[in-house]
């Protein structure tokens, strides 16, 4: 008996060491030679611009820079599900960034997520998305990216808890969610529709957020853009399911991603206010194009009556704290943005981004005009807070009455809304 | 009627509900410290202290305060007996026309009050909400460079 | 310059005999020969009066002694910020050997200062200042004079220290004892001068501000805190563009809402007013709200605005012709230049209180000018002006004329509606930023050529703005007069003439070249309400000049200082520039790395005010173009310092705001309304962007006559910011503002 049991144990370990060989055979990757930093004018400069706009699109910067950081030397803490991971320093610093990074090597983490000396990266890089880029653009973004100044800064270690942060286990992650191959065009579509489709999908990665995630944090590629969330924040739905009341034309969804505004669906904020204002320094065409595509996807309810918002005079909360900003003839609305009715974060399913909004506010962008609100985690209790968002919803939108918003402040305010 | 605690003290206040503070101190109580800069939480010149976190006053209606802690530039000391932030701003002369003054002064407070020892980074930072037109900037984060000195010297 | 003689000894007898030939006389001439501050120019000049003496040379309009020794002097000038009533207190305080705390001075009240028209031009010390200063030593002089007349001893023998005039012998006489048998109500003496520099104990001494204390502990110190017994609020439903027709309103329900008192319509003026002020602002949201308008008005488009403004009608002046031979001319070099509309920016949007009696109309106004005010006012209101008293209250910082005057007249015809109340009018934010009168748009375009030796051999400047200064001095210049019915007639614009200029403000460059000539293209057509803001046309100009003059000097392959220097003959010119590069170190400094870069300006403002040069270094980050200022080192000269403080912290600040101005700022448009309505569309500077430093060296001028320095550092820190991001980047940025868009355009990828 003793005999056979151990001989199950011996069998079971040879078929888990096999496993795990097998495994480590698949996770396994080779290190690429490093190289001295090419010299900045061995790129050309049109290939550097090309790249300039993709990173642009693809939202290097917001990652890879801490508050306070210098652009692309990471440091950023990214919050995942997994635990908090830092984005690394992508300048041309030979020790601590990408310098001795050749172009393969570049190419091989974009695509395949595996850095130049074969550790695995987490997904929280949207590799599975550039993958999709052609070699053309992920030449442009290296030449882009080596011809920064180079920083010296190493990211702080992550937070990730054993056995997560055991990089071979991507690999796993990898087989079951990686989709390689370059995207490819649809005939039917036009050529900015097209243009769009591929800076969303091989680029911008807006699934990213805009996709709701699985367990293992993979986008579920049967529900595109039906809606996610990131950083506490939920991310619209950015097709049928879209909660915009006014429609989202080409116009005020290219004007919305360059300038972080719509007069008619409210100011970007949370994690999206930082790419609008990436995309801000996008050609418009590019921008456009991918408002098509989205468009394409919205839903095209009709033009809104342009109502003129009344004075609130059953509210204190609103009637002191708010309608200095959101009563009629305030400067916001003279800047043309409408009622409160308008807005997506209000009309949403969830009252997450209301109350995020009313925490947090519109940080001042140094210089810039544009839109800023003040918070009010400090002023507002939790019953006050809910007193007001429960207000907001009967009042200014149509939608059924919030159930969630209790559980949504306590979230908020645990996440750093206190 | 609605009572607030301001720097310690009970006050009966007969306003509607939906008054911001702003107006109550200013119109209700006779205090001129906070300031009408804008009535938008834009500029500052309007910052109390709320349970120890510096807030603007003009977006705060007093239905919102029962029960909690006010403070004021009033409650921090007077021309005779200055406290320690208004103090190094006298001696670092930092004021021009002085209309942002106080509210710089109550954001400097809530500052060295929860950091005492704020790097250069941390005061830009935490003063940010505050605006000054006259370009009083340079004195102004002397002065809360040096209230945060005192406060270590008196500390130790 | 040496110090002046003492005053001869004039018995009293002598002085009244005088006191006819003394006093000057004026007749009162257009306005357009009126300098900034609307003083016209003294006809006597050889027998003049300094300062403002001159115009109000009667010793008691300034000094009285009262019974008690309290001395009480006078301004017309209003303090704005700059530290005015300290350095004024302090100039007293030194001539009648007092303490300064025992000084109370009364500001700019009709009733009860002298006429110093407008407090502007940086004209306080050197007008205001210089009066009190001379009628301060008089009164001293004629104090002493009574005391030896009671000692029996000669006056030689007496001295004047804190408030008595002491014998040798120990015996003393108050001042209050002495102002009994003694009339102040002469006229002052001829200029003698600033005195002995070396006997100053006040003078040249950084007395802390007297104003800061109470605005630091809660004290009432601005008209914003003003409450007078029954006192009403009022908020202006304004025309929401120039010509706005109001169509209809349902006052009434307005009018049933808790607190509100009144609705006043008048044609197109809408008012509200309430008991208390949060039901004042929530009716004017209402009003607002309910109010129908007709609009028409068409703004131009902003992003052709100097083309636009390059286009109007002008009227050509000739600010300087210089002709001389001199060496070949073998490279030529040409620029443009451009400003926005750039927006005052009070921190506390403007407000004022009226009240009406039979008497007449008192306004507690934050105006830069009462007794101009006072007859614009008479004016709008259909009144002798002996009937409207202003009395100026501080307001938050001005920087020239903003919404005050304005709201001076809300609040007198709102109390005029309203007889026996005081009215208190408080502009909302929105207001203050849409409706105030910005400092113009300008164009300027400069050509100039360089010989062999990479001298300047002539210089050819165009400046294009419109007037600088509607300041109300007629009632037709209230922003409310066009909503009115029956409108008062506007007067045109009219340019400030040279030497003080308007939009042609230091376009004369101090320099020397060889051949020069300065047209001021004059452009009455204003497409947006404007008027005189800090430093009128000399922070464009300035800009322009010291940009330029770095782009000479860059292609004459020469260092930009040494540049300047053999171009300058002014001696205390050459001195500020030389203070501030030795003390920036600039000769010393390795050339600059990518994104670095220095840069350094000079300017003596309206070449008769202060001198200033300013050196700094700066970073620009290239993947978003912020620019962040580095060391900026100043050396100014003001004369003979009063309070080296206030003049450090007037120079600091002048410094940070212009960076603001430069890098930020510009007022934004569509073609009907202002849009730049609140701080998220209008941003200034923040703590984060702030220098890192700012030093200021002020040079000590002993017995030098008061310059004026509250503007002189704006244009200056403008062209250095210019100069600097060209070596930052290698780009002469010449469109103002130099905004974070435009630097990382510059820069590229």
């Amino acid at each position: 008996m003793a005999h056979r049991g151990a001989w199950v144990l011996g069998a079971g370990g040879v078929v888990v060491a096999g496993a795990v060989a097998a495994f480590a055979a698949i996770a396994w990757r080779p290190q690429i030679e490093p190289i001295s930093p090419p010299a900045s004018n061995s790129f050309s400069p049109e290939v550097v611009k090309n790249g300039a706009v993709l990173a642009a699109v693809g939202d290097c910067a917001v990652c890879h820079t801490a508050a306070h950081g210098r652009p692309f030397a990471g440091g950023r803490p990214l919050p995942t599900p997994f635990g908090i991971i830092y984005a690394t320093n992508i300048t041309p610093d030979v020790d601590t960034g990408i310098g001795a990074w050749s172009e393969q090597a570049f190419r091989r983490a974009m695509r395949q997520g595996i850095d130049r000396t074969g550790r695995h990266l987490y997904p929280v890089l949207p590799y599975p998305h550039f993958t999709r880029a052609t070699d053309e653009d992920i030449a442009g973004m290296y030449a882009f990216l080596m011809t920064r100044a180079p920083l010296r800064a190493e990211a702080p270690p992550n937070t990730v808890p054993f056995p997560l942060n055991v990089r071979a286990t991507i690999a796993g992650w990898n087989l079951l969610f990686l989709r390689p191959g370059v995207w490819r065009a649809d005939p039917s579509q036009t050529a900015e529709w097209n243009r769009g489709s591929y800076l969303v999908d091989a680029v911008g990665h807006c699934g990213a957020c805009h996709t709701p995630h699985n367990a293992l944090e993979a986008e579920k590629d049967t529900k595109p853009f039906a809606g996610g969330e990131a950083e506490g924040w939920d991310a619209p739905a950015l097709q049928a399911a879209s909660p915009a009341v006014a429609p989202w034309t080409v116009e005020a969804l290219t004007a919305y991603l360059r300038t972080g505004f719509s007069t008619e669906h409210g100011a970007a904020a949370g994690p999206m206010a930082a790419v609008t204002q990436e995309l801000a320094a996008v050609p418009e065409s590019d921008v456009r194009a991918i408002a098509i595509y989205f468009a394409s996807m919205m839903p095209h309810p009709p033009p809104m009556a342009q109502a003129q918002p009344a004075i609130v005079t059953d509210n204190p909360t609103f009637a002191g704290a708010c309608e200095g900003c959101h009563g009629p003839d305030a400067p916001m609305t003279r800047g043309g943005a409408q009622s409160l009715a308008l807005s997506s974060a209000v009309n949403a399913r969830s009252s997450r981004d209301a109350i995020q909004m009313i925490l947090h506010g519109l940080a001042w962008r140094e210089g810039h005009a544009g839109p800023y609100m003040p918070g009010f985690a400090s002023v507002l209790s939790d019953p006050q807070m809910i007193d007001v968002v429960r207000y907001l919803r009967s009042h200014f939108s149509s939608g059924a009455p919030w159930t969630d918003i209790e559980s949504q402040l306590r979230a908020a305010r645990r996440d750093g809304g206190a | 009627m609605i009572t607030l605690t301001i720097n310690g003290q009970q006050h009966d206040v007969d306003a509607e509900p939906d008054t911001p503070l702003l107006y109550v101190l200013r119109e209700d109580l006779q205090m001129n410290g906070a300031k009408f800069g804008c009535g938008l939480g834009q500029c500052g010149a309007c910052t109390v202290m709320l349970d120890g976190k510096a807030v603007f006053s003009c977006v705060i209606p007093i239905s919102l305060l029962p029960g909690r802690e006010i403070k004021t530039i009033e409650g921090l000391g007077t021309a005779a007996v200055p406290g320690v932030v208004q103090q190094a701003f006298i001696d670092e002369q930092a004021a021009q026309c002085g209309y942002c003054i106080a509210g710089m002064v109550m954001r400097a407070q809530a500052l060295l009050e929860h950091n005492p020892s704020p790097t250069e980074e941390q005061i830009r930072d935490e003063m940010t909400p505050n605006l000054c037109r006259c370009g009083t900037h340079m004195r102004i984060l002397r002065a809360v460079r040096r209230a945060a000195q005192t406060m270590k010297r008196v500390a130790l | 310059m040496n110090a002046r003689p003492q005053p001869p000894e004039l018995s009293r007898r002598q002085l009244l005999a005088a006191g006819g030939a003394l006093i000057v006389s004026f007749s009162l001439t257009g306005r357009s020969e009126a300098d900034e501050t609307g003083a016209t120019p003294s006809p006597a000049k050889e027998a003049a009066l300094p300062g403002s003496l001159a115009k109000t040379p009667v010793l008691d309009a300034w000094i009285r002694v009262d019974g008690d020794g309290r001395v009480t002097a006078f301004t017309g000038k209003a303090e704005l910020g700059q530290g005015m009533r300290t350095a004024v207190i302090q100039l007293a305080a030194e001539q009648l050997a007092v303490a300064p705390e025992s000084i109370e001075l009364v500001t700019a009240d009709t009733a009860l200062t002298p006429d110093e028209g407008f407090t502007a031009g940086s004209h306080s010390m050197q007008d205001s200042g210089t009066a009190v200063f001379n009628a301060a030593g008089q009164v001293r002089w004629l104090l002493m004079q009574a005391a030896a007349t009671r000692f029996a001893l000669p006056v030689d023998q007496l001295t004047a220290r804190d408030g008595f005039v002491h014998a040798p012998d120990g015996r003393s006489f108050g001042y209050g004892a002495l102002s009994a048998g003694l009339s102040l109500h002469v006229s002052a003496e001829p200029a003698t001068g600033l005195g002995d520099p070396k006997s100053y104990r006040i003078i040249g001494k950084s007395l802390p501000r007297v104003d800061i204390p109470a605005k630091l502990t809660g004290g009432a110190a601005y008209v914003q805190d003003m409450r007078l017994p029954g006192m009403l609020h009022a908020r202006v439903v304004r025309q929401p563009s120039p010509g706005a027709r109001l169509r209809s309103v349902d006052a009434g329900a307005i009018e049933r809402l808790p607190g509100v008192v009144k609705v006043v319509r008048d044609g197109d003026y809408l008012v509200v007013v309430a008991e208390r002020e949060w039901q004042a602002v929530k009716a004017w949201r209402a009003l607002s709200a309910a109010a129908e308008w007709s609009e028409n008005a068409e703004l131009p488009e902003q992003a052709s605005l100097h083309a636009t403004l390059q286009a109007l009608p002008a009227r050509d002046i000739e600010v300087l012709t210089w002709t001389a031979t001199a060496g070949a001319a073998v490279k030529r070099l040409q620029a443009r230049f451009t400003k926005p509309y750039l927006m005052h920016g009070s921190i506390g949007p403007s407000c004022a209180l009226a009240q009406f009696s039979d008497d007449g109309v008192t306004v507690w106004t934050h105006t830069q000018g009462v007794y101009p005010q006072r007859g614009a006012l008479a004016e709008l209101l259909r009144l002798p002006p002996e009937k409207v008293r202003c009395i100026h209250v501080q307001g938050s910082g001005c920087y020239g004329h903003n919404g005050a005057d304005d709201v001076a007249a809300d609040a007198a015809l709102i109390a005029r509606a309203m007889p026996g109340r005081p009215i208190r009018v408080q502009w909302m934010r929105e207001q203050e930023n849409t409706a105030e009168p910005f400092g113009p748009a300008m164009v300027t375009e400069v050509s100039a050529a360089l010989d062999v030796e990479g001298n300047i051999v002539d210089w050819e400047y165009g400046v294009w703005s419109n007037t600088h200064n509607m300041r109300p001095t007629k009632g037709g210049m209230f922003l409310q007069n066009a909503a009115l019915p029956e409108p008062l007639p506007v007067p045109p614009p009219e340019p400030i003439p040279m030497p003080e200029g308007g939009g042609d403000r230091n376009s004369n460059p101090l320099y020397a070249f060889p051949n020069a000539h300065v047209v001021y293209h004059f452009v009455p057509t204003m497409p947006l309400r404007i008027s005189a803001m800090r430093s009128l046309g000399a922070y464009h100009n300035i800009f322009t000049i010291e940009s330029f003059m770095d782009e000479l000097a860059e292609a004459a392959g020469a260092d930009p200082v040494p540049f300047r220097l053999r171009h300058m003959k002014d001696a205390r010119a050459r001195d500020v520039i030389e203070a501030a590069a030795d003390r920036f170190g600039w000769s010393k400094l390795p050339l600059a790395e990518r994104g670095r870069g220095r840069g350094f300006a000079f300017a003596r403002y309206k070449n008769l005010g202060a001198y200033c040069a300013i050196a700094l270094d700066l970073t620009v980050e290239h993947e978003t173009g912020r620019v962040q200022i580095g060391r900026v080192v100043a050396a100014v000269d003001s004369g003979q310092p009063i309070n080296p403080d206030g003049i450090r912290n007037q120079i600091e600040g002048a410094i940070v705001q212009s960076a603001s101005w430069t890098l930020y700022e510009q007022v934004s448009f569509d073609r009907r309304h202002i849009t730049s309505a609140d701080w998220s569309g209008y941003p200034i500077l923040r703590f984060p962007a702030a220098p890192l430093s700012v030093d200021v060296h002020v040079l000590d001028r002993p017995g030098q006559p008061f310059l004026g320095t509250g503007e002189a550092g704006q244009g200056p820190t403008a062209a250095a910011i210019a100069n600097a991001l060209r070596q930052a980047t290698g780009v002469r940025l010449r469109n103002l503002p130099l905004s974070r868009e435009r630097v990382k355009a510059a820069v590229g990828v």
